[in-house]
């Protein structure tokens, strides 16, 4: 039982399968995890190093924790305060590290494709902890976990992507991934926001109106908006956008049904998504962050076990 | 392909095994059964039943350990992972690990390591249903053997089980 792939890249290259295959091991990951020990000791002769040229804190400490449950030797970089402000390049900062005999790249960096070309010249394993506004592959596979947790099943499960869609790496990863599954997948938020031809490109419904989203889904996904990669004023203010697609108790307690609230994090506050529905019993966020660590443990476990010899 | 044992004899010997697991942990609150995964649950759930109904009244506390994730073995083969239910505590007890059959041991010295990350056993035994002994790579016996028999390494034991295969049987391929 092995993945299809050798790198995970991206959502886009995995089998349904693939994705079956790895909540399954995070599954029973995520029992090692409530054990008196939480350490496992399957990578023991695996070192990883946590490469990391764009700011992170989940993802580098979810990774970094489930390493070290898995028992690998893990090497931290980030590029500020690395040679990298001296001019090495991407390449040759990576084949000097693995010089000292790493096996698997986990690679976060703000460049969409950074980690494909990386694996198209090195002989590590690749794992994308997110590249530019292209994927964020374990994101969405903890993402897709909390759901099947939660409602049992994501086959014909309504989920709500809610935000700005246009430069979220979270949402590809989630739509590519939920769609492979079977789940019935809304992007919603303002239209300076959402790709055009998202509705034919990826089989997806698109809303323009909030309440209308959350009528419609189980689960809405809410993103952060990334002011870090708009180059434009693509909404007025941040207040205007509260307004109009800020997810407010009010709003959940006038429906119909329960929905949950799921956030990649990390979250500004009173932006997309109001304190007290970040705190309320709808919210996923901090579960999403617990299963993050089982659902990482189980994709390096598989692919460390594709062993080269 | 030989069979080793029929479903007759089959059924005596879970019968025996589980008479001695009990002669030798006579306070069975302080003893607790642990198959390993995935094909010794078949047989730790007849030995279950069996010293229940031996013992009846008595509480036997029984798990299942899954020790895929302490193989060492998962660069070169990948393992697809069990589930492992242990819903008690495991310090200070009598635990009684029970797998099917008994061969290089390496899945013994697994399921021990899995096993002492839940805690402190008192004691630990292991009870196989075959076991294919000369041709050990660690330094593991049974404490309780269903039957002991010499095969090569060609050979294959398969253990089938009415729940899963259809009938109860042990033959050698």
């Amino acid at each position: 039982m092995q993945l299809s792939t050798k790198h995970l890249l991206g959502i886009r290259d995995l089998l349904p399968q693939d994705i079956q295959t790895i909540l399954d091991t995070a599954t029973q990951f995520k029992e090692v995890l409530q054990r008196p020990i939480k350490k496992v000791p399957s990578l023991r002769d695996v070192t990883i190093v946590n490469l990391f040229y764009e700011n992170s804190t989940r993802t580098r400490i979810s990774f970094e924790l489930a390493e070290k449950r898995l028992s690998a030797d893990t090497i931290n970089f980030s590029s500020s305060g690395s040679s990298v402000s001296k001019g090495e390049t991407l390449l040759d900062t990576v084949n000097n590290i693995l010089s000292m005999k790493v096996d698997m790249v986990v690679m976060r960096h703000s460049a969409s494709g950074a980690p494909h070309f990386l694996a198209k010249h090195i002989p590590a394993a690749i794992v994308n902890a997110g590249d530019g506004i292209n994927e964020h592959p374990t994101q969405a596979l903890l993402d897709a976990f909390s759901i099947r947790e939660k409602l049992g099943t994501l086959e014909g499960s309504k989920i709500a992507i809610i935000g700005d869609i246009m430069h979220s790496r979270v949402a590809l990863s989630n739509i590519y991934l939920l769609k492979k599954m079977g789940a019935e997948v809304m992007v919603a938020g303002p239209p300076t926001l959402i790709p055009k031809h998202m509705a034919e490109a990826f089989d997806v419904k698109v809303e323009y109106n909030l309440k209308k989203a959350l009528e419609w889904c189980d689960v809405a996904n809410v993103l952060r908006i990334q002011l870090e990669r708009q180059n434009q004023v693509l909404f007025s203010s941040l207040r205007e956008y509260n307004l109009a697609y800020g997810v407010k108790k009010s709003m959940l307690d006038n429906l119909n049904k329960e929905i949950l609230i799921m956030h990649p994090g990390p979250i500004n506050r009173g932006v997309e998504l109001d304190s007290d529905v970040a705190d309320s019993h709808h919210s996923l966020i901090l579960q999403q962050v617990e299963n993050g660590v089982a659902v990482r443990m189980a994709v390096l476990y598989l692919l460390a076990g594709r062993g080269e010899s | 392909m030989k069979t080793i044992l029929s479903d007759q004899q089959l059924a005596i010997t879970i019968k025996r095994l589980s008479h001695q697991i009990l002669e030798n942990n006579d306070d069975l609150s302080n003893t607790c059964i642990i198959g390993i995964q995935p094909r010794g649950v078949w047989f730790s759930n007849r030995i279950a039943k069996e010293i229940r109904a031996i013992a009846p009244g008595t509480s036997l506390e029984y798990g299942i350990l899954d020790i895929t994730f302490y193989r060492d073995d998962v660069r070169n083969e990948l393992h697809i992972a069990n589930q492992t239910d242990i819903p008690f505590s495991i310090e200070g007890k009598n635990v009684v690990l029970i797998d099917d059959v008994l061969y290089t041991g390496r899945t013994i010295r697994a399921g021990m390591d899995a096993l002492l990350d839940f805690g402190r056993p008192r004691k630990v035994e292991l009870c196989v249903l075959i076991d294919r002994r000369f041709s050990r790579e660690l330094p593991i016996q049974p404490d309780y053997s269903g039957k002991a028999i010499d095969s090569i390494i060609s050979q294959k034991v398969k253990v089938c089980w009415q729940e899963n295969e259809g009938k109860d049987e042990v033959v050698l391929l």
